[in-house]
């Protein structure tokens, strides 16, 4: 085809683009995402029982909160790549941060705690189990953001594909802790990272294949 | 800014409001700028897929218009899309890269014109400058002396060539702007 005719097409086909559309498209992909990942909670695992007890304690909020922020700078993360040249170096300091700040909380608990407590706070009732159900609901979340990716321009997919997988790993666990009865910092700090960092070592090896255009 | 942002930014605003004719001549200049970028960047044995890439670039820019910035230049938009159609384009057909990848202002320069009939009209201008001066601007401004080196070689001192050198481009500037008023 003559690029001539293509660009007839193209102008043909026009419709007005408004400022909002890639948030928009980000918020649906993710929203989406969301939903069938708390489903599948729902279905799959079963909200915790005693939800409206934990809803009084710390360690709830402060898993929540700690689950939330890296759901925040992921899905923010995402935003900033979907666009040509983006870059994350930002979103990426800021979860370094996150990390670091609350390993260094969780540590000092894990510490202070008598030595007979060590092993319990660290595999829980759960253990591994934990990582692996994150991993597993993150999965609907992978497939929303990739979803929101491939109708932008990322350039590094890499990059692009490890924001995405951070961002479901981090909603995935925000959904999660409404089951998990853990309450640990220690556990949360290995077991909930881990269920993060694995979804997105996932995305950055699969964006070089699926988030090509 | 370059002149040739200003105009393409304007046409793409317009665009992304929906004015099909200031976007049909927008994909036009877009087209005539990436095929001369493309065509730089293909080896001899690859020109024939310049037009694919335009094409393919053309449909990019269409479909991720809505990652366009407005408070972003256009044409370093257009030259990452265009970059990463490039590698795109090499690695699926396992091209090795021989050419080096450049800068935004690679795609739109300044003009296109031959750098052999601009070292021609260097010379043509620097034969309207006094013999003298003509001498000290070759060797400082052209082959890259310093004006120490050449006041130790000519046995000027360095004031002396400074106000040579200086009276020499002050003629060039007064004949290129009698040109540009068409007396040239």
């Amino acid at each position: 085809m003559a690029t001539d005719d293509l660009i007839a097409r193209l102008a043909l086909d026009l419709k007005p683009v408004s400022r909002s559309s890639v948030a928009k498209r980000l918020a649906i992909g993710l929203g989406l995402g969301f939903a069938a990942s708390w489903l599948l909670m729902v279905w799959w695992l079963g909200m915790r029982p005693d939800l409206m007890d934990a809803a009084a304690t710390m360690p709830f909020w402060g898993k929540l909160a700690y689950t939330l922020l890296l759901a925040v700078i992921g899905a923010w993360a995402v935003k900033r790549i979907a666009y040509p040249l983006g870059s994350i170096i930002i979103n990426l300091v800021l979860m370094a941060v996150a990390l670091f700040a609350f390993g260094i909380l969780a540590a000092g608990i894990f510490a202070m705690a008598p030595p007979e407590m060590h092993m319990t706070m660290l595999t829980g009732k759960s253990l591994a189990v934990c990582t692996f159900n994150i991993v597993v609901l993150s999965t609907p979340l992978l497939i929303g953001a990739f979803w929101v990716l491939r109708g932008l321009a990322p350039t590094r997919l890499t990059l692009a594909g490890a924001a995405a997988g951070i961002a479901a790993g981090a909603i995935g666990s925000v959904i999660y802790s409404f089951h998990c009865t853990e309450s640990s910092m220690p556990f949360v700090a290995v077991w909930y990272t881990l269920g993060i960092l694995i979804p997105g070592l996932i995305g950055a090896v699969a964006g070089r294949f699926f988030l090509r255009w | 800014m370059n002149p040739v942002e200003t105009q393409l930014k304007e046409l793409m605003l317009a665009s992304l409001a929906g004015d099909a004719r200031s976007y049909a001549i927008l994909l036009n200049d877009v087209a005539k700028h990436l095929r001369f970028y493309f065509l730089r960047r293909l080896s001899e044995a690859h020109k024939s897929d310049a037009d694919d890439l335009v094409q393919e670039t053309l449909m990019a820019l269409h479909s991720k218009r809505a990652t366009y910035e407005p408070d972003r230049p256009f044409t370093a938009w257009l030259h990452a899309i265009a970059q990463y159609k490039l590698i795109d384009h090499f690695r699926r057909n396992r091209i090795r890269v021989t050419v080096p990848l450049d800068d935004a202002e690679d795609l739109i320069p300044a003009d296109y014109s031959d750098p052999t009939s601009d070292r021609m009209d260097v010379e043509s201008l620097l034969q309207s400058v006094p013999e003298k001066s003509r001498e000290l601007i070759y060797r400082t401004k052209i082959e890259g002396q310093s004006i120490a080196e050449v006041a130790i070689s000519t046995g000027l001192s360095q004031s002396a060539v400074k106000v040579s050198i200086h009276r020499g481009v002050k003629a060039i500037a007064a004949k290129l702007k009698g040109r540009a008023h068409g007396n040239g």
